[in-house]
């Protein structure tokens, strides 16, 4: 199989991670593949939100927080001392709340290009443009880009946080659960949109809904209470689980 | 049974309704004595001309310039470091035993009484400093006494932003402080507008801790010593004329004033905080 060639984008080694004296993650060992889409499952609390904020270090802005092991991105470690604004800049990411700023649609999208020294407005209309485009919004928002973000649908809201994170040109784009709080037609758009995006970009998406992930990932990752229970090709994880636990947890028959 | 609820009900709501009337009744009827009292006594002359008990004169601009000037000294000195500590308290310092002793040092600075504010500013500001009773020295006592206001009122409105703004923003790779220029400052405008509010009454009613540090020369201040001249503002000059002069024309005319020049202020610090929420599309 193709996929199975693919370049490894990030690489994870033996990552624990404690909230103070608490075990969050566990000995996390994980390969993930460039321009591929792979999800993260498991019930609440086992650790998936936790796991996403470490690969852009999100978890530093949480006190007491202690992390063991190697997360490497390009080969390049990025848990010992890297330029963490730098590192956010290619790793982008996506909340499971929509949240725009509270300011127009098109400052929303310019914002992260203005910060890393984009000024001139000629070139910031065409990555908001594009950007806009890429999250298959433009056409939806193009005659009210100067109007607040506040004022648009949830679907929307979030197909523009999208937008505002594509528009920093990320390498790798990390979702938590981000249609969770959408109806069903926003959700199947942000779905599609991940199948679009993955030609150009490495997707990482937390998601609690099954049927998301059997559709939309190349591989699923299944973590239960902080470890990493099984991790392999989609396909493989829904039709041939190896581990019984997955299995319970996919015919949702957990608990 | 039901009934019973429903007649608990009725008797709590007149009660409510009551209460509420009475507190409405009570400060528009204060509002129209003043001004029904104070009106006849205003007309152009009162607040164009100067005042001047020996030629006769008791027109009240030099009391008009003197409130201001103290308002908008006392604000350029507060605001600022107000609103600086305000944004390291909540948004740099590290929330422990440091940060809880200087919230509780804040909080029981608010409840002192005013005149021991006075006497601090006439014992430091005007002696020790060589400042003399002077729009500085007031301007100074005044800011030490509305700073607490400002830095709560600023550490309200800077905590009540929604943290979802400040996650979205660092993830997109901006630094604390882009963030905090960029979408926290600017979604706390309208909770700084109310500080900049409260101080703002606060520097017009007191009377007391003005009289000690920022005098009571009824005279508008030369151009090129606006600081370190003496004013009086028109809360001292309502009290002296009252008291000492029992002049109750001037001092009603004078409280109609203080009235309107408040509630001007009031209005333009919520239109300056209205038109920045509009832009972020808030309201
Ligand atoms: N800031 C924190 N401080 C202490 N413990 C935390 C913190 N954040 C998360 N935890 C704990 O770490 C564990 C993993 O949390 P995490 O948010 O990663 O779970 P999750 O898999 O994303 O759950 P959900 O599906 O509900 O979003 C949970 O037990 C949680 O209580
Ligand atoms: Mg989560």
């Amino acid at each position: 199989m193709q996929k199975e060639i693919s370049k490894k984008k990030i690489v994870v080694k033996d990552l624990n991670l404690f909230y103070g004296e608490f075990h969050a993650l566990k000995a996390i060992n994980m390969d993930i593949y460039e321009g591929e889409v792979t999800a993260l499952i498991g019930p609440s609390g086992c650790g998936k939100s936790t796991f996403l904020k470490t690969l852009n270090r999100m978890n530093d802005l949480v006190e007491h927080v202690r992390v063991t092991g190697s997360i490497t991105l390009d080969g390049n470690e990025i848990l010992s001392d890297v330029d963490v604004v730098a590192l956010r800049k290619r790793v982008g990411m996506v909340f499971q709340k929509p949240n725009p700023f509270p300011m127009s649609i098109y400052d929303n999208v310019a914002y992260g290009p203005r910060i890393h020294g984009i000024k001139k407005k000629s070139q910031l209309d065409e990555i908001v443009e594009k950007s806009l485009r890429a999250a298959a919004l433009w056409d939806e928002v193009s005659d009210r880009l100067s109007k607040s973000a506040l004022g648009i649908s949830g679907g929307q809201q979030q197909r523009l946080c999208i937008a505002r994170t594509l528009a920093t040109e990320p390498e790798v784009l990390l979702m938590d659960e981000p249609t969770s709080a959408l109806d069903p037609i926003s959700t199947s758009k942000i779905e599609e949109l991940c199948e679009t995006l993955k030609k150009n970009y490495t997707i990482v998406i937390v998601t609690h809904n099954m049927q998301q992930a059997g559709r939309i990932s190349d591989r699923t990752a299944f973590f239960l209470l902080g470890e990493l229970v099984e991790y392999d090709l989609t396909e493989r994880i829904f039709h041939r689980p190896r581990n019984e636990k997955t299995e319970r947890y996919i015919t949702g028959r957990f608990g | 049974m039901r009934r019973r609820r429903k007649m608990k009900d009725w008797i709590l709501k007149s009660l409510i309704w009551f209460c509420s009337l009475l507190t409405v009744l009570f400060l528009v009827w204060m509002i129209l004595y003043i001004v029904s009292r104070g009106l006849p006594g205003i007309n152009w002359a009162f607040i164009t001309t100067p005042y001047n008990l020996f030629r006769n004169q008791t027109g009240i601009l030099p009391m008009i310039v003197g409130t201001l000037l103290l308002i908008v000294t006392t604000l350029a000195v507060a605001v600022p470091i107000g609103v600086a500590a305000a944004i390291y308290l909540t948004e740099y310092a590290r929330q422990g035993r440091v940060v809880r002793m200087i919230r509780f040092a804040t909080e029981s600075l608010a409840g002192i009484p005013s005149i021991i504010y006075g006497l601090f500013g006439y014992i430091f500001f005007k002696n020790t400093l060589h400042l003399g009773f002077s729009v500085l020295a007031g301007a100074l006592t005044l800011s030490i006494m509305v700073l607490p206001t400002i830095v709560r009122t600023t550490e309200e409105a800077l905590l009540s932003v929604n943290p979802s703004y400040r996650e979205g923003s660092l993830a997109l790779g901006a630094t604390r402080l882009q963030t905090l220029f960029k979408v926290i400052l600017p979604s706390a405008i309208p909770g700084i507008a109310t500080a900049v509010i409260l101080s703002m009454g606060r520097v017009i009613g007191e009377t007391a801790a003005v009289i000690y540090t920022a005098g009571s020369v009824a005279k508008i201040p030369a151009v090129d010593r606006l600081l370190t001249s003496s004013v009086r503002t028109l809360s001292v000059h309502l009290y002296m004329v009252a008291l000492e002069e029992a002049d109750f024309v001037s001092a009603f005319a004078t409280a109609t004033i203080l009235m309107i020049i408040i509630a001007l202020l009031n209005l333009l610090a919520n239109r300056f905080a209205r038109k920045i929420t509009d832009r972020q599309g808030m309201a």
